[in-house]
């Protein structure tokens, strides 16, 4: 069923396709997030922007992807362009409500305690909410990331220098050629997962205090039984 | 009282007790109708108020009533509409805010500890703001986990979410005194934990106060938090307005109103026995024989004397008990024995609240004061404890008309 003699002889094919999806899916995310976090930061300050922000990001987000890229294809050509633009539009929603919510998420009296002892706005942002901005931040960004790879694929329409692993899947639908529509999906599934997973573990890495286990008798719900131990200390 | 040699800022990292004088002067803070509605803060109405360095002043009144938001004017975290704050005669508007902020420790109820910093991070924020070397930051937070009963080596590498709330308010009270300011704002700092750990939180609050004598504005609508805590309280009504303020014992003897009256409760009596410490009354004296001495004269000084009781104490001079006049031997040696009764043994700090309570309780309501070693003093009597809220009840009205007059 599956013709390994293909495989072995597009093995470079394969890592060259997988390289350009990443290469295109990482360009579209880091692109999308830059302007994301800057559109979060805007309508945190000035909160009536937020909701146009969102109805406008929202629209682009239901726009079917095959007629953006085709919409695109009279303004910037056959250029990378035309594949990364609509690739960061679709980033935007997702990754603007993520970031706001995580500033939202701070606690109104860590961010009141950091005022009072003299934070500037900058620091403050930087060393304060920021970091605890970041699971929900990490969250967007997971999801943004799966749904870019998948789109990436379908880049794959505007022609045979784009798509990335999509490249296979079209090739091997033209062609009938079901080894090589597998060979494309199923290493664009995998990427998708493997980058879901390194998101995870630099999460984890970024946050370590939400990893910190609770020590029995020094949870919140359950002061005093701390507190008895805490003056022998003195 | 403050020592008198000034102490760098930059070279604060001992507790060199350091303090400055905090002035309002005829602040006035005004919401729009509009932002009053929203839920802003409680307005202030033209606060005048002078706290002396090194003392504890509290603000105390009902939710809505302005304390917190004349705090926040101290650092600026709120704008006056009106008047200015002074600190040791400077007026804070004049001050960078950043600056002013980083000089002026703050401890919410909340606490507002960073999440996701260790708790010897959070200790060091200030510090690490002021761009202290890390080293310095490190040890000043070590040493001040220490000063707050934290052991630093089982806590500096927690994290907030660790820690139960008593500690996690104790790290609050480390933070805050980090760069050795001179004015420290607490607002409500102990009114979201229990009530045993709250207890202990303000003993040792008032503990460390004693050495490190700051300034300290403390916010509470606790009326025994502030008479508790305030060497002076500022008791505030709706509107921002300070309907008294005084020293709590003068407060509780000599309310300036109808309101501050409601407001201490109609227990008032007893909470000004919880202020006054068996120390602080001039003890009577009951007629006292060591075990051994000769009956005949102890008999003869009990006769004399209005009490029909003689306080037998032993060889150190420690009480042993009540002998009943009538049952004092004309001769021989006097004896255990002939110990009817006992009655409560008072420490000299005592307070009279528990002083009263413990001769309602006893056989015999006199109450024996005694000193550290447990030798007799004195005696003190439910007589003598009503007499002395007379009088100084009369003496604070005086003061009060005086002050008012």
């Amino acid at each position: 069923m599956i013709d390994w003699g293909w495989v072995v002889d597009h093995l470079d094919d394969l890592a060259g396709r997988t390289i350009q999806h990443l290469g295109f899916a990482v360009a579209a995310l880091a692109i999308g997030f830059a302007i994301a976090f800057a559109l979060s930061l805007w309508s945190l300050r000035q909160r009536r922007v937020y909701a146009p922000i969102i109805g406008f990001t929202g629209i682009l987000y239901t726009i079917p992807s095959l007629a953006l890229f085709a919409a695109m294809v009279p303004i910037t050509g056959l250029s990378v362009l035309t594949a990364i633009i609509p690739l960061v539009l679709y980033t935007l929603l997702i990754l603007v409500r993520n970031i706001v919510a995580g500033f939202d998420a701070v606690p109104a009296d860590v961010e009141e305690a950091a005022n009072g002892m003299g934070y500037t706005r900058r620091a403050r942002l930087r060393a304060v909410e920021l970091p605890l901005a970041l699971p929900l931040i990490v969250a967007g960004v997971r999801v943004a990331s799966v749904s870019t790879i998948g789109l990436v694929t379908i880049t794959g329409a505007l022609g045979d220098r784009f798509g990335g692993l999509g490249f296979f899947i079209f090739e091997g639908y033209r062609r009938s050629f079901p080894t090589e529509i597998l060979f494309g999906a199923i290493p664009a599934m995998v990427l998708a997962v493997a980058v879901d997973l390194a998101l995870v573990a630099v999460q984890g890495r970024l946050t370590p205090w939400t990893r910190a286990e609770v020590q029995p008798g020094m949870s919140s719900l359950d002061p005093v039984t701390a507190d008895d131990v805490a003056p022998k200390a003195a | 009282m403050p020592d008198p040699t000034p102490t760098p800022a930059a070279n604060a990292s001992s507790s060199t007790p350091h303090a400055a004088t905090v002035e309002f002067d005829h602040v006035t803070k005004t919401y729009d109708p509009r932002a009053a509605k929203a839920g802003a803060p409680g307005a202030v109405n033209d606060l005048s108020l002078s706290i002396p360095a090194g003392r504890i002043c509290v603000l105390v009144g009902p939710s809505g009533c302005g304390k917190t938001t004349s705090l926040k004017m101290v650092n600026r975290l709120i704008e006056p509409t009106k008047g200015r704050i002074l600190l040791d005669g400077v007026d804070v508007a004049t001050r960078d805010v950043t600056e002013l902020r980083r000089g002026i420790g703050y401890v919410i109820q909340q606490t507002g500890l960073f999440p996701h910093q260790t708790i010897e991070d959070n200790v060091a924020t200030v510090p690490r703001l002021l761009g202290w070397p890390k080293a310095r930051q490190k040890e000043r937070a070590q040493e001040l986990l220490g000063v707050v009963g934290l052991d630093p080596s089982r806590y500096a590498r927690r994290y907030p979410a660790q820690l139960s709330g008593g500690e996690r308010q104790r790290v609050g009270v480390a933070r805050a005194l980090a760069a050795d300011p001179p004015v420290m704002l607490m607002d409500e700092p102990f009114g979201a934990v229990d009530p045993i750990v709250r207890e202990r939180l303000q003993n040792e609050f008032l503990r460390l106060q004693e050495q490190l004598a700051k300034t300290i504005l403390f916010v509470t609508h606790d009326i025994d938090e502030a008479i508790k805590l305030g060497d002076v309280v500022a008791v505030f009504r709706d509107g921002g307005i300070v309907e008294q303020f005084a020293p709590p014992a003068e407060i509780l003897a000599a309310p300036a109103s109808e309101f501050v009256a409601r407001f201490v409760g109609a227990d008032r009596g007893l909470k000004r026995l919880s202020l006054t410490r068996v120390n602080d009354v001039e003890l009577g004296h009951a007629p006292t024989a060591r075990a051994g001495d000769g009956a005949a004269d102890a008999r003869e000084r009990t006769r004399r004397n209005e009490l029909p009781y003689l306080l037998l104490l032993d060889a150190e001079d420690r009480p042993i008990g009540w002998v009943d006049e009538a049952r004092l031997p004309a001769e021989g040696q006097l004896g255990d024995r002939l110990v009817s009764a006992t009655s409560p043994l008072l420490d000299r700090r005592t307070t009279l609240k528990d002083a009263l309570s413990m001769l309602l309780d006893a056989d015999v309501q006199i109450g024996v004061v005694v000193d550290r070693r447990g030798a007799y003093r004195g005696i003190i009597t439910v007589e003598q404890i009503a007499g002395f809220t007379r009088e100084t009840a009369r003496e604070a009205q005086v003061r009060a008309d005086a002050a008012t007059g």
